[in-house]
């Protein structure tokens, strides 16, 4: 088995089919970049492997393990609480809205998880936020309450935050799409210093083609509900295959 | 339970519907004016309006009931008693209503005020022909909610001794001394009671919805 | 008639106890509703059916039906089943029960109006339960409540008179006391009123400075 495998997983809101017997799998450390017109299923993908949004049928496996089952004997039955949380401890997710809690500062929102999830000493947890908030650039702003920064400072908390969870799988959600594109930058510089540095596995959702190309080792083009097609970042941007896909990529890139 | 002390029970049943309906009567009464009075651009008549609700609310049921019954003969006005309950439930809730009446013209969008003002209207034709009828539909849940809260208030006017189903109750009470089946019972009574008032503002409501 | 100045002075102390009584009661039936609300919150929003509906079900039928009569429940049935309350302590259970059915309705708001995303971002910080709670949900949820629940205690405030029928030492109770001796009901009964009513115009005027205070946070 795969690192992230899905199997036919489906979903539906109302009579709205938004993943229609979806398979693929995702192997250890890799980069994979999500694409596809808005409404094609991309972010819902992320949000069931955060346990946000269920899946109505099919499984969800992260190393071996099922997420929103668990084996009975030879059956699978729907998992408790505790075993999905078990799973899901080992995926952490950055929000298109940042997401922030406004009642910490800065530095309380990099530390909570750590100290209360991690069980990490105040002292230890507050050393390693800095060294994030450092390599986001925004050491100064420890003291800060979200709501005193820019978007783009706090989506770049925001990434600290979820660096602090020492996550082996970081969930991406149109993390740029609620900021202007000078500021946009910043942000993604920050991800692509993390995608140099580390070896966690990435899944993204992004309309920063660009952006997806630089970190990206794999792309998969959503239409409907399926993947359409299943490419590494030269060829899918270069050379598409399939007549949405190329339908698609020009009305992004045009757009920029 | 004898017939004597049912005859009791429904009396009191029917004082209690009257002292409701009575008091949210009158409380309509008082809510438009009051609740004009507080969107007024005349800054006396604000003033006027303001002064009515906090005493109003202020002042609560119980408080002017126990004047109206034990002050005010005093002075040589002897109310009958049911209409001394009413005057105090319709004081106390106009007051509540009126803010209804107010927060439900201010919630109309200045737009429809500027569009009445384009087509020419004078304010006051404004007011009355395209501000108000929109107000009165978003006003109906809120009084909805008040006629309840009239129906569990109507219960304190028993501390005056106006025979109303709480009144009667303790009367009964009184001869037999079962505290936990009265008591539970009136509780039982008065939440039925809540319920058959909360169909018919739910019904009322659809009829006026927005179609 | 005309008002008697000397008689009204000679009863003031007495009933300015009586309105003592009535503040404590206040104050503390104000304490029970603020946490019982809360408890009352949170248990509707269990997850475990056989928690929210009852607690549902009794906090409407709480709501739903005269505080009097809770209060002739809690003074007079009480102390059959062998618990027998003071007539302060019945009246500010009753008061606080009452009004902790209120409160949780403000509470059940101040939590719905907590944006979805902050319980994403919890979960993805596998925040634990009891900790999503007490750091995140309740900080923001108390805070935008306060202007409204403040507003109950001066409806709670208001409410207090009708501890008269348990005989709580309140200031009608206490003018009764004095009308049984002088026959003169006018002047107890009045004061008694202008006490109660000059109490709930403070308390509406801080309640106004309260919420203008947060309105002034909300949007900063």
């Amino acid at each position: 088995m795969s690192f992230i495998d899905f199997t036919d997983v489906s979903k539906r809101f109302g009579d709205n089919v938004v993943l229609d017997d979806m398979s693929f799998n995702v192997a250890n450390g890799e980069r994979v970049t999500l694409i596809g017109p808005s409404g094609s299923g991309k972010t819902t993908i992320l949000r069931m492997l955060m346990t946000l949004t269920k899946p109505d049928s099919g499984t969800i496996a992260i190393d071996d393990e099922y997420l929103w089952h668990e084996r009975r004997g030879d059956d699978l039955v729907p998992a408790s609480e505790a075993h999905t949380r078990k799973v899901r401890s080992r995926v952490t997710m950055v929000f298109q809205q940042f997401n922030l809690f406004p009642n910490m500062k800065v530095l309380r929102n990099v530390t909570e998880a750590p100290i209360h999830v991690l069980g990490k000493q105040k002292d230890e947890a507050d050393e390693r936020a800095r060294e994030l908030l450092e390599m986001v650039g925004l050491q100064d702003k420890a003291d800060f309450y979200p709501s005193q920064l820019s978007g783009g400072q706090q989506q770049r908390v925001a990434i600290a935050r979820a660096l602090a969870v020492e996550p082996d799988i970081l969930l991406l959600d149109e993390v740029t799409s609620a900021l202007d594109p000078e500021i946009a930058a910043e942000v993604l510089d920050v991800l692509r210093d993390v995608a140099k540095t580390s070896d966690v596995t990435m899944l993204l959702v992004t309309h920063a083609m660009r952006f997806a190309r630089d970190v990206s080792n794999r792309v998969l083009m959503f239409n409907e509900g399926k993947i359409i097609e299943d490419a590494a970042p030269e060829q899918m941007f270069n050379e598409p295959q399939h007549e949405r896909t190329k339908a698609f990529l020009k009305s992004v890139l045009e757009e920029v | 339970m004898s017939s004597a002390q049912l005859g009791l029970l429904l009396y009191g049943a029917w004082k209690t519907i009257l002292l409701t309906l009575g008091g949210m009567a009158l409380a309509l009464v008082i809510a438009f004016p009051v609740g004009l009075a507080r969107v007024s651009h005349n800054k006396f008549v604000r003033a006027i309006g303001f002064t009515y609700v906090e005493l109003f609310r202020g002042a609560a049921v119980l408080v002017l009931a126990f004047w109206f019954v034990y002050a005010l003969p005093s002075l040589g006005w002897q109310l009958d008693p049911t209409f001394a309950g009413i005057l105090a439930l319709g004081l106390n809730m106009g007051a509540y209503s009126g803010e209804v009446v107010r927060g439900a013209i201010q919630a109309v969008p200045p737009g429809q005020i500027e569009a009445a003002t384009a087509l020419n209207f004078k304010p006051s034709q404004g007011m009355r022909r395209v501000v108000l009828p929109q107000a009165v539909r978003a006003m109906i849940p809120s009084f909805g909610n008040n006629v309840i809260e009239q129906l569990k208030a109507t219960a304190v006017v028993a501390v005056v001794s106006i025979p109303e189903l709480t009144f009667n109750g303790q009367l009964i009470w009184s001869g037999n001394g079962r505290a936990a089946a009265v008591f539970g019972g009136l509780l039982i009574g008065y939440g039925l009671m809540a319920l058959i008032f909360m169909t018919g503002v739910k019904l009322l409501e659809r009829r006026v919805a927005w179609t | 008639m005309k008002f008697d100045w000397n008689y009204a002075l000679d009863i003031l102390p007495q009933l300015l106890d009586g309105l003592l009584t009535a503040l404590i009661a206040t104050v503390v039936g104000y304490a029970v509703a603020l946490v019982l609300g809360l408890v009352f919150a949170l248990a509707r929003r269990s997850h475990q059916k056989w928690v929210s509906v009852p607690v549902g079900f009794v906090v409407e039928f709480i709501r739903g039906t005269p505080l009097l009569i809770q209060l002739f429940f809690l003074f007079f049935v009480l102390p059959q089943l062998g618990l027998a309350l003071s007539p302060l302590a019945a009246g500010i259970v009753g008061l606080g029960l009452h009004y902790a059915t209120y409160t949780s309705e403000v509470y059940r708001a101040g939590i719905e109006g907590v944006p979805p995303g902050q319980w994403d971002a919890a979960i993805a910080l596998h925040l634990p339960r009891r900790r999503v709670w007490t750091s995140v949900i309740l900080p923001q949820a108390v805070p935008r409540s306060i202007p409204a629940l403040t507003n109950y205690s001066i409806a709670l405030f208001k409410d207090v008179p009708q501890l008269v029928a348990i005989t709580v030492a309140e200031p009608f109770t206490v003018g009764r006391g004095i009308i049984a001796e002088t026959f003169r009901p006018f002047e107890p009964i009045t004061m008694a009123g202008l006490l109660y009513l000059a109490v709930a115009l403070v308390l509406s005027y801080i309640g106004r400075i309260v919420e203008r205070r947060y309105k002034g946070m909300a949007t900063a």
